[in-house]
């Protein structure tokens, strides 16, 4: 336990004052069945627009499992399913303007295709080829940050670039609830909020860091308030909650570009699937913790949602299933044929041009002449 | 045109390029209001603003990740880690995400930063302050390293550090930042980078240096000199990619060859220089390579560190074993 130093003694005496107080709040419009808890926002009166949503989060499920089919039959890397997290992703992914950049992890393919990154490339950088962080679309975007944390600290450059230059620009940095526990977290929080980067911070709180459960993460009550240390707000909120997400990634990107400063969304949501497919979670997780994770499944809770204001139906669900298949299909292809990598690709692109001094080595691995 | 210490000639090259490419800017801890703790970045605060001239919070690896991030949205961030004994935590950034950013994006996003650092002995500086690691730095791929031992190396390659489209470690040596001083024209050009400099030329032995320990082999060669013995003295200058070419022509002419570093010696650059000769230039040695470097120890306090660093003494023991086997 945690030793409580202060809470029962600040403000009795008289030489001890309050000098800050915080609270987090915590955002929802949909229930776990899809009822709207309050008004919606002005976005999501249109069922078009949701609908547009929808789609998308249902071709990332259908990615998922075909990326997760194509390692277990050897036709693909490592892979770390996104399942459960396609609102965060769908959400990021509406919200953002082309110029923008994007600092992800590898838990947000969704967004990062819904920014013109192909299926292809990411099957490709996930089959182990460079050239799957050589996006067709999104040319700006960071490569997938796979060191824990430290797109916390190039979001702040990015950012600053951003700022120097006047640009109505702003920056999404995600990361997951084990990088609140990293110093380039910290550093980078620390940064934004000293020089009011237009950032937005988005914590996918999926309540695993790999085997280590959100409780063991941290002692804070949330992972919203670490916000605070930085000077920036945090809030959280219901991150299968497809709207609310989009909501407060709507006014915090709004607020950044405004020049008022990074903000932190706490989303909590979590990671249906395994770590990687290298990871077996029954090892250190009940079967009943994610049967009831499964019932707050964004997807369905959407689809509840349209369902019931009549923007969706069985023909409709059958029509999309049938058409993400056939878009995934297609991509599978398009990346199976795909020629391999010619060896120089090894070298072509650590420096701009190979050094004179090292030709010596490529010609050696290359079994070229000099 | 006036004579001046290597550290004027690193703030000149700064004052150069800002002044050349708005996209040029500086940050690091004291770098702004204070000018630098050894004052390379005097006098750039007033002159380019704070927008371009950026105290940060105190946090090296933050300073190098940022770095990165301009760099990737097309600034040319010059990054100054205060001492080198601090920087140990930017080899994350500069291993995982600078050196690589083109290479995993093929190409699409590139990492054209400058990280500065002061490096080595000989100042009397307390713990942390008087570190030597460019061993590590040139271990890691993508990067240049170099090592200015004077104050037109300096300026001449602080301009070509900056003018790279790929990252670029600058190790500045302290104890040569104000010890002499050079004639400069600031006339904005750069160095040639991945390029041995002859700083002496020689028949009888090769000596081999870069950064702090430049000075003292020039001393060593000398003394060397009124007995008779001729040094050829090369100054390595880029680390990594290294130019061994140069080194191998002189060792073909000259038969011998000691290499002189401070850092510690196991894994040391020294030994890198030692495996390139045994491998490509054995025929031509007329003797065993000797390396005259720090210890295997951390490297002393104060009071001691004369006593670790290699000395005039040291490189004239070790030139003469050398020339002593037959």
């Amino acid at each position: 336990m945690p030793l409580d130093w202060g809470c029962v003694v600040r403000g009795r005496f008289p030489n001890v004052n309050i000098v800050a107080r915080f609270e987090i709040e915590r955002r929802q419009f949909l229930d776990e069945h899809g009822k709207a808890l309050a008004p919606l926002p002005a976005f999501a009166e249109d069922a078009a627009a949701l609908v547009a949503l929808y789609r998308s989060m249902v071709l990332m499920r259908a990615y998922d499992a075909k990326a997760v089919a194509l390692q277990r039959t050897g036709q693909l890397g490592t892979f770390a399913p996104l399942i459960g997290q396609e609102a965060v992703n769908a959400a990021i992914g509406s919200a953002m303007r082309p110029d923008d950049v994007l600092l992800m992890t590898y838990r947000e393919n969704g967004a990062q295709w819904m920014r013109g990154v192909t299926l292809r490339e990411l099957f490709l950088y996930w089959s182990g080829d460079e050239r799957g962080s050589n996006f067709s679309g999104a040319r700006g975007d960071f490569p997938i940050c796979v060191t824990i944390a430290a797109q916390c600290t190039h979001a702040v450059g990015a950012a600053y670039a951003m700022k120097l230059r006047k640009q109505d620009r702003a920056v999404v940095c995600t990361l997951g609830d084990g990088a609140t526990s990293k110093g380039d977290f910290y550093e980078g929080l620390n940064a934004a909020g000293v020089w009011q980067l237009p950032i937005v911070f988005v914590v996918s709180n999926n309540q695993w860091a790999i085997s280590l459960p959100r409780a063991h993460q941290s002692a804070c009550e949330t992972l919203a308030q670490k916000a605070i240390a930085g000077g920036l707000p945090g809030l959280q909120v219901d991150g299968n909650d497809v709207i609310v997400l989009r909501q407060v990634l709507d006014e915090a990107l709004a607020k950044a570009r405004a020049g008022g400063g990074p903000t932190l969304i706490e989303a909590l949501t979590y990671r249906l699937s395994d770590h990687t497919t290298a990871d077996d979670a029954t090892r250190y997780r009940s079967a009943d913790e994610v049967a009831a994770a499964w019932k707050l499944d964004p997807v369905a809770r959407l689809r509840a949602h349209l369902t019931e204001r009549g923007a969706w139906d069985k023909a409709r669900e059958e029509a999309l299933l049938k058409d993400c298949n056939d878009t995934v299909q297609t991509a599978v292809r398009a990346y199976l044929d795909t020629p391999p990598p010619r060896p120089a690709q090894m070298f072509d692109h650590h420096y701009a041009v190979w050094p004179a001094v090292l030709a010596k080595q490529r010609a050696e691995a290359l079994g070229e002449e000099i | 045109m006036a004579a001046i210490t290597l550290i004027e000639a690193i703030n000149l090259a700064l004052a150069h390029e800002m002044a050349r490419d708005n996209d040029v800017v500086v940050l690091g801890e004291d770098v702004g209001v204070d000018g630098g703790v050894f004052r390379a970045t005097l006098g750039l605060l007033k002159r380019f603003g704070k927008e371009r001239v950026i105290d940060t919070p105190l946090a090296e690896g933050l300073i190098a990740g940022m770095a990165i991030g301009m760099a990737a949205e097309g600034l040319k961030p010059v990054a100054e880690i205060q001492f080198s004994g601090f920087g140990y935590t930017v080899i994350d950034q500069i291993l995982n995400h600078a050196g690589r950013m083109r290479h995993r994006t093929q190409g699409r996003l590139t990492c054209p930063m400058v990280l500065r650092t002061p490096c080595g002995a000989g100042i009397h500086a307390p713990e942390h302050h008087s570190e030597s690691p460019e061993a590590m730095f040139a271990h890691i791929p993508g990067i240049r390293v170099v090592y200015p031992s004077s104050p037109q190396r300096a300026y001449g390659l602080l301009l070509a550090a900056m003018r790279d489209p790929d990252p670029v470690i600058v190790l500045e040596p302290t104890r040569l930042y104000r010890l002499f001083k050079e004639e400069v024209a600031d006339n904005g050009v750069a160095a040639v980078l991945d390029q041995c400099v002859t700083l002496r030329e020689g028949t009888d032995i090769t000596l081999v240096t870069w950064g702090g320990m430049v000075h003292e082999t020039l001393a060593a060669a000398d003394a060397l000199a009124e007995e008779g013995v001729v040094a050829e003295v090369i100054d390595v200058v880029t680390l990594k990619p290294l130019d061994m070419e140069t080194i191998l022509a002189s060792v073909a002419r000259t038969g011998r060859c000691v290499i002189v570093s401070e850092a510690p010696r196991s894994c040391g650059f020294a030994s890198e220089i030692a495996a390139n000769l045994a491998e490509e230039g054995l025929l031509n040695l007329l003797a065993p390579v000797r390396r005259v470097t720090g210890y295997d120890t951390v490297v002393p306090l104060a009071k001691l560190e004369q006593r670790y660093m290699p000395d005039k003494a040291r490189i004239v023991a070790a030139v003469k074993q050398v020339l002593a086997f037959s």
